[in-house]
Order: C-alpha cells, then sequence, then structure tokens
C-alpha cells in the first residue's frame, strides 16, 4: 500500500537519513524503533509532507507523490498523531475533528452535520466517553488523542502514523489504545508506529523496522524475534543487565525524609519514610496523586497538614526554596516547561539552583559543573550548547545535574525516563543506583511497570491520594495494578 | 597562536554575541555611513558629543532590557525621564540652594520606586506589565500637566546640568562617563547570579520557580533598575536639554526598538544586554545619518516604526533557520 523507498534526507550539509526504505501493508501496525535522533521523526516528517527528501520515492498504492506541502499528504490519505496534539482547547471535539473541512450549508458551518458526523465516527471506532460538543480542554490526555485519531479518520486516511502516542498515557489507558490501534488495523489502516516501549511494540505489531544513525538496520518479523534481539539492533551493543543491582540491606541508613499524615486537597493520609541509601517507587494510575505528593515533599503544591521532618529535622516545607536549603531535589515529569530554560546553555541551566539558592559550601565551580555533565554522560557539542537543541535523553541529564549541583539529600523523580531512548534511560538508571550507593535518599514515580520494579528497593502504590499499599523489591505487575485499581475494575473506569 | 585557536576564539566571541550579532554589524555600517557623509564625525569632539547625545538612550534601553529580558515591558521610562527633569526644576524653584547630589540621589531613587510600583502591581496583582506601566505613563503625564499647567516653572542651576552638558578635565563629558558606567554596571549584573536568574525566569518562568528563583521579585528587581535607569537618564536630559514638559517624550518606544534592534526577543529569555546597548547607538547614530542627509527630522518615529518592525521579522526569521540547522540528529560528541 505504501512504500518510501532509498529515502536519503541531508540539512545543512549532513546526513540524517541515509537510503531508508519502508513499507506498509493495509492492516498492518509496522512499528518503527530506534534511540533518538536515529530519524524516525525526520522520516515520518518526509512521509507527512513537512519535509522534501533529497532522494527517494513514496509510492501510495502505486502512484508516486513528491510531497512539498503538508495539505498533500493529508489528501493522500496519510495522517500523523504528533506527540504534542494539534488541537485547538477552547473548541468543541466536532470544531477540531472538522477543522479546516468544515461542512457548510448555505455558506455557514452546518454544526449539526458537524456533530452528526462526528458522533459517527467515534461510534465507529467503538469510543465511548466523548461526545463531539465536549471542550477539547475539558478531556483528559487519552481522550484529546482519541480526537486526534478521529480527526485523521475524517478525512480518511489510510495510513496512520502515530508518534509515540503513549508516552503521555498511564498504562491502563495504553490498553485501550492498543485496543483501538487493533480495530483501526481491522478497518484496512495501515499503521506506522513509533514507540520507545518494547513490550507494546511487542504486543501490536507485525514488523518491526529499527532505525540507527539515520540507517535502516533491520526490518524484523514481530513473531520471529524478541526484545533483545531488537534493543541489540537499536543500540548495537548488548544491555546485558537493564538495571542495576539493588541496594544491600546494610547500605540501607538513616531516615532522611518522614511524612505522617501529610495531605493537601490533592492527596491524603500521607505516611512516607524515605531513607539513604533506598530507592523508593511510586506506583499508581494517572490522577492517582504521584505528581502531587512529589510536589507536596518539594513544597511547590504544599501539604496543608500533617507532619514532616526532612534530615532529623521538622520542616513542612511552603515552597520549593525551602525544600532545596533542606537539601531536596526534584527532577520534575515535564523537562521542557519544568525542568529547563530552553534558550539558555547547558552550564546556565546546570547552575539556575545554585544561583537561585547558594548553598552552603558555596556555589560550584566551573570545574564542578563540567565534573557533573561528564558524570551524568552528557552528549553536547559543549557547555554553551543551549538546551533546545539537545535530546530528550540529553535534557533529562541536565536537568539531573542542575539538582546534583546543590548536593542533594533526597531526590525526587517524576517520571525520569519519559520520552528518552534506550541508551539514556540506561545512563539514568545507573546514576541514580550510584546516587543512592552514595547515600542519597531516592524517590522514583514512574507509569513504566518494569522500570519501577526493576529500580526500587521498596514500591508503593497510591490510588485516589492515598498510599494503598507497600510492595517489596521485584514485586510483580499484577500485584501493583491489583493495589494501584484499588478494587475497582482496571481499565474499565474513566482515566479522568 | 595557531589558526586553530584563533577561529575557536572567533566562534567563541560570536556565540557570546548571540542573536545580536547583527545590531554590531548595523552598527559598524551606520558608524562608516557617517564617517563618509561627514569627515568630521570622528573629530573627538563632536565624536564625544555623539556619544554623549545617545547616553540617556542607551541607559534606557539597558534598563528596558532587564525589564523585557525576564518577559516583561516598562512603558513609563518616558513618563519618568519627563517627571523627573519637571521634579527637579520644580525642587530647585522651592530650594533654589539643594546641593546637586541630593536632588540626583533623590531623583534616582523615585525613580526606583515608580519602578517598584509597576513591579509590584504586575507580580501581586498580576496585571500585564504592558497594562501597568502604560497606566503609570498616563498618570504621571497627567500628574506632570496637572502641577505644571503645561509649562514648568524653575531653572536648573548650571550644577545640576553639569552631568548633562559638562565635561571632566574639559573634554571628557560626563555624561560619556556615567554612560560608561552604566553600561559596565549592566554588563557586571547580567553576569551575576541576579543577572542569569532573571533571564531564565523570562526564558521559563515555572523551571525558574522550581529551581528556587524567586520570580516575583526578580521581576521587581528589573522595574525598579528600570526606574532608576529613567531617573538616571532624567538626569542627563535635563542638563543636556534643560526644563521641558516634553523632555523625556517618546524615549519609551526609542528605548524599546533599540533593544528590539539589539536582537533581544520580546516575551524574554533571549539576547545580551551589550546588544541592547549597542542598539540603542545604532539608532541614536542612524537619527544623526538622517540628519547629516536632510531627511526631516518629523520622518524619525516614521524610521523607528520600519525598524522595529524589521528588527522583529528579520530576528523570526533567522530564528527559524537557526534552529532547523542545529535540530538534525546528530547529537555531538560527548563532552
Amino acid at each position: 500500500m505504501l512504500t518510501m523507498q532509498g529515502v536519503s534526507k541531508s540539512f545543512m550539509g549532513v546526513r540524517v537519513l541515509h537510503d531508508v526504505t519502508l513499507d506498509l501493508e493495509p492492516g498492518e501496525v509496522h512499528a518503527l524503533v530506534g534511540e533518538n535522533g536515529a530519524g524516525k521523526s525526520t522520516l515520518m516528517k518526509i512521509l507527512a509532507g513537512e519535509h522534501t527528501p533529497d532522494t527517494g520515492t513514496i509510492t501510495i498504492d502505486g502512484t508516486a507523490h513528491a510531497f512539498t506541502h503538508p495539505a498533500q499528504a493529508r489528501d493522500s490519505g496519510i495522517g500523523i498523531i504528533h506527540q504534542e496534539f494539534a488541537l485547538l482547547p477552547y473548541r468543541t471535539v466536532a470544531e477540531n475533528v472538522f477543522l479546516g473541512r468544515e461542512p457548510v450549508r448555505r455558506g455557514l458551518v452546518d454544526r449539526r452535520a458537524m456533530e452528526r458526523r462526528t458522533a459517527e465516527l467515534l461510534a465507529e471506532i467503538d469510543v465511548t466517553g466523548i461526545t463531539a460538543s465536549m471542550l477539547v480542554r475539558d478531556l483528559p490526555v487519552a481522550r484529546q488523542q482519541i480526537v486526534e485519531i478521529a480527526k485523521a479518520l475524517a478525512s480518511d486516511v489510510r495510513v496512520l502514523v502515530m508518534d509515540e502516542p503513549t508516552a503521555p498515557l498511564a498504562d491502563h489507558e495504553s490498553e485501550r489504545l492498543a485496543a483501538l490501534v487493533r480495530r483501526l488495523t481491522a478497518r484496512g489502516l495501515g499503521i506506522l508506529y513509533i514507540s520507545h516501549r518494547l513490550p507494546e511494540v511487542f504486543g501490536l505489531s507485525r514488523r518491526i523496522t529499527v532505525l540507527k544513525d539515520g540507517r535502516r538496520v533491520a526490518t524484523l518479523r514481530t513473531a520471529d524475534t524478541d526484545a533483545d534481539e531488537v534493543v541489540r539492533s537499536m543500540v548495537g551493543r548488548e544491555l546485558t543487565a537493564y538495571y542495576p543491582p539493588r541496594a544491600r540491606p546494610e547500605e540501607i541508613g538513616a531516615e532522611r525524609l518522614t511524612v505522617s499524615g501529610g495531605g493537601n486537597d490533592r492527596i491524603r493520609d500521607i505516611d512516607l519514610t524515605l531513607r539513604a541509601g533506598e530507592v523508593v517507587g511510586i506506583a499508581g494510575l494517572q490522577g492517582s496523586g504521584r505528581t502531587s505528593l512529589a510536589r507536596a515533599l518539594f513544597g511547590a503544591t504544599p501539604f496543608t497538614t500533617g507532619a514532616m521532618t526532612v534530615g532529623g529535622r521538622p520542616l513542612r516545607p511552603r515552597r520549593p526554596r525551602q525544600a532545596i536549603r533542606a537539601g531536596i531535589a526534584l527532577v520534575t515529569e515535564d523537562r521542557k516547561t519544568e525542568g529547563l530554560a530552553l534558550h539558555q546553555s547547558v552550564r546556565d541551566n546546570a547552575l539556575l539552583v545554585t544561583r537561585a539558592v547558594p548553598p552552603r559550601g558555596g556555589p560550584p565551580t566551573g570545574r564542578e559543573i563540567t565534573a557533573l555533565l561528564e558524570r551524568v554522560r552528557l552528549q553536547a557539542r559543549g557547555e554553551d550548547q543551549q538546551a533546545l537543541y539537545l535530546s530528550g535523553g540529553n535534557q533529562q541529564k541536565v536537568v539531573i545535574a542542575k539538582w546534583l549541583a546543590a548536593r542533594p539529600q533526597v531526590l525526587l523523580f517524576d517520571e525520569p525516563t519519559r520520552g528518552v531512548d534506550v541508551g539514556a534511560k540506561a545512563a539514568v538508571h545507573t546514576l541514580v543506583r550510584e546516587l543512592a550507593r552514595e547515600g542519597l535518599a531516592v524517590l522514583i514515580i514512574s507509569s513504566e511497570l518494569p522500570e519501577l520494579i526493576g529500580m526500587s528497593d521498596r514500591i508503593l502504590v497510591m490510588s485516589e491520594g492515598r498510599l494503598v499499599g507497600a510492595l517489596p523489591a521485584g514485586a510483580d505487575e499484577e500485584s501493583i495494578m491489583r493495589l494501584a485499581t484499588g478494587g475497582r475494575r482496571g481499565g474499565q473506569k474513566d482515566a479522568a | 597562536m595557531t589558526t586553530a585557536t584563533v577561529t575557536r576564539h572567533g566562534k567563541h566571541v560570536l556565540r557570546a554575541l548571540g542573536t545580536g550579532a547583527p545590531v554590531f554589524v548595523l552598527l559598524a555600517v551606520v558608524l562608516a555611513a557617517l564617517a563618509l557623509t561627514d569627515p568630521g564625525f570622528y573629530e573627538p569632539d563632536s565624536f564625544l558629543s555623539f556619544v554623549k547625545r545617545a547616553a540617556p538612550l542607551v541607559i534606557l534601553a539597558a534598563g528596558q532590557y532587564l525589564v523585557i529580558v525576564c518577559g516583561e515591558f516598562d512603558l513609563s521610562v518616558g513618563a519618568v525621564v519627563t517627571a523627573g527633569v519637571v521634579v527637579a526644576a520644580e525642587l530647585y524653584g522651592s530650594f533654589p540652594d539643594a546641593p546637586w547630589p541630593l536632588v540626583t540621589a533623590l531623583l534616582l531613587v523615585a525613580g526606583g520606586v515608580i519602578g517598584g510600583v509597576n513591579g509590584l502591581i504586575t507580580t501581586a496583582l498580576r496585571v500585564p506589565s504592558f497594562i501597568t506601566t502604560l497606566g503609570m505613563m498616563l498618570i504621571l503625564e497627567g500628574a506632570v500637566f496637572f502641577w505644571t499647567g503645561g509649562s514648568p516653572q524653575g531653572a536648573l542651576p548650571a550644577a545640576f546640568r553639569q552631568l548633562g552638558r559638562g565635561s571632566a578635565f574639559g573634554w571628557l563629558p560626563w555624561a560619556v562617563i556615567v554612560c560608561l558606567v552604566a553600561g559596565a554596571a549592566a554588563m557586571l549584573l547580567m553576569r551575576s547570579d541576579f543577572g542569569r536568574t532573571l533571564v531564565a525566569t523570562g526564558d521559563s518562568e515555572r523551571t525558574a520557580a522550581l529551581a528556587g528563583v524567586r520570580v516575583a521579585r526578580a521581576r521587581i528587581i528589573a522595574f525598579v533598575l528600570s526606574g532608576v535607569a529613567a531617573a538616571t537618564a532624567a538626569v542627563l536630559v535635563g542638563g543636556f536639554s534643560g526644563v521641558s514638559a516634553q523632555a523625556g517624550r517618546g524615549y519609551e518606544f526609542e528605548a524599546i526598538t533599540a533593544v528590539v534592534l539589539g536582537g533581544v526577543v520580546l516575551g524574554g529569555g533571549r539576547g545580551s544586554i551589550v546588544a541592547a546597548m549597542a542598539g540603542a547607538f545604532s539608532l541614536q547614530a542612524l537619527f544623526t545619518l538622517l540628519n547629516l542627509q536632510g531627511v526631516s527630522g518629523a520622518l524619525e518615529s516614521t524610521v523607528q516604526g520600519c525598524i522595529v518592525i524589521a528588527a522583529v521579522g528579520l530576528g523570526a526569521a533567522d530564528w527559524s533557520r537557526l534552529r532547523r540547522r542545529r535540530t538534525n540528529p546528530s547529537e555531538g560528541q560527548p563532552l
């Protein structure tokens, strides 16, 4: 149905795609994997008409196309679901679905027809819980994504490109998305599926194409391969151990942070102890209060009730400065708007915290910052490169370096490896464990259960704003999910 | 020195100039054009008097930069200049023997207070600074008009006017010294921890706040400094051209034009203070050039309008091209 043959593309003399060939059959999910910077996005942008290839052809149903504008790609039946949705928040679902193609009657937009056809479309793909007249801004992320999909379907796409569709979703939402993807392929759609999450790639795809450094390394039949082989071809090396070894009991030391009876309008009855040397994982569905917990510990949205101690001294931080002075650091889940000043240099970002809150031992020297950036294994052109131009993984390393410069005692990570490629992920995991071993208390929030299980010495599960259970290291996904869904029938209820 | 170190050094300089690089080219071109038009321009006397005339705008541009780089505007600076000149004159009307350092200090403090009010209203009440400072501009203009009835009384004594029109050692205008000192202070400020956190605040307020930056405080300080810069400009303008109810008219937009010309991005987070000040010099040089070419002074604001639109337009175009080039997937080498 779709063939991309021998596609190459250079930007300013730098080859980013070398002779890549890819094909897609109707009703197939073809997964595209590779580290950040491997060329996946460029390839997809060429398919979507956002870039023009230097060489190579795109053939759809035997007709060759040379797109020079996204509208041409759309008219040829190619739809893209970007990571950042292109929806108008203050418009209704129907208005978004028919944006730019509104049905018109006597010169005016026929709202009734628009809403009726949107409702039909949503019914066709078996989606409930969204009505055509809802405002997009009132929908949770998972639902907004469905609106994006409906928008693509409304323009009769035959090929749907999904770029990291599950990145913003919690696990049970991802499962629902997978079900939707299967329904779409059953209707004959071909789906190009970009993802960092191998389990879901294996669950959905018929074939997997691996890109590395702008070249196609392999196209594998999913049934004939396994995660190890795919990871090997992605990184070009064996990842023998995904996760560093956990803490031995004698490595876990003094209490660094305690909370008893903590609560605010999002969370309640929080009892928590973080110890030196220990990595504590927090599991929970989206909206269960995990992020609110981290923000409360950090004083960003403070606890309003309960008692808290940091380093043995009572302190319930009311603003981040107090928490930072007490030695708490928070790596937020949204690094682009909360972790980095994107237009500032790597060095300025790394120095931001210590400039704002001068540490007791004096500000870090330039040499210390350089050493820190080396320690987090940052790959950048130099310390004066703007953070904007780093890959997701390297951006995250800068955020971590920024906090390490403040010499914290307690490190809180909210989704530490979201949108981070495999290589950087392993680097972050190793680093986190090293830091724990040096006596830091670490808390990790993650929607990726394998990561949480692999990293944690203890797992706490949140549900509806409370900590509902504690599990030992190595707990299995099922028992975590059972607690997280809180006795409800998992995945059936609304995500919001 | 080998060629390699030279090019590396060159790159370093280019990067330090950052988005401001075009303004230095512009400044060089205009200054060269001035030399061709008026061979006497580079006589020490006439060049220093050019710098002297540019000094108030350069200082205002530095103040405006501080406010713009943290994501705000200060439209009240022109009115502060006018008010400063008029208030000084009225003060001397009542106390003819007041020592000039005291009057100058009073003006600077008053400028800082007005900036502080701007900052507090903007941060605490969350009134967009565009509105806050527009309101402040109108309030000050009205107050000056009400107080003076349109024609300010009193004159500024020679001692007070010395900073604006006199010279040290008989040849170096005090205004040039004030300009150099203010410029150096501004550069040091922007290299300090405060300066860097101010830029980060303009770049991403949430990131800065979560890193422990007191963002409201940083912004208020920026407004205070802009007010002090405006008062400094008032002292120079008062000395240079005497008392008038129009002394500072239009300065707020000239300052913003200068900053934008320096490649500083409205909305905050990007651009250098040196480039902003170079923008002020360029603007002044351009006005001088047009004047020498016999272009009507009435067209100054038209020219300024074209410049401000062109600078923002070209800046945006440049930036997107740069971005595309730099977002190629080769992620560079390890450090």
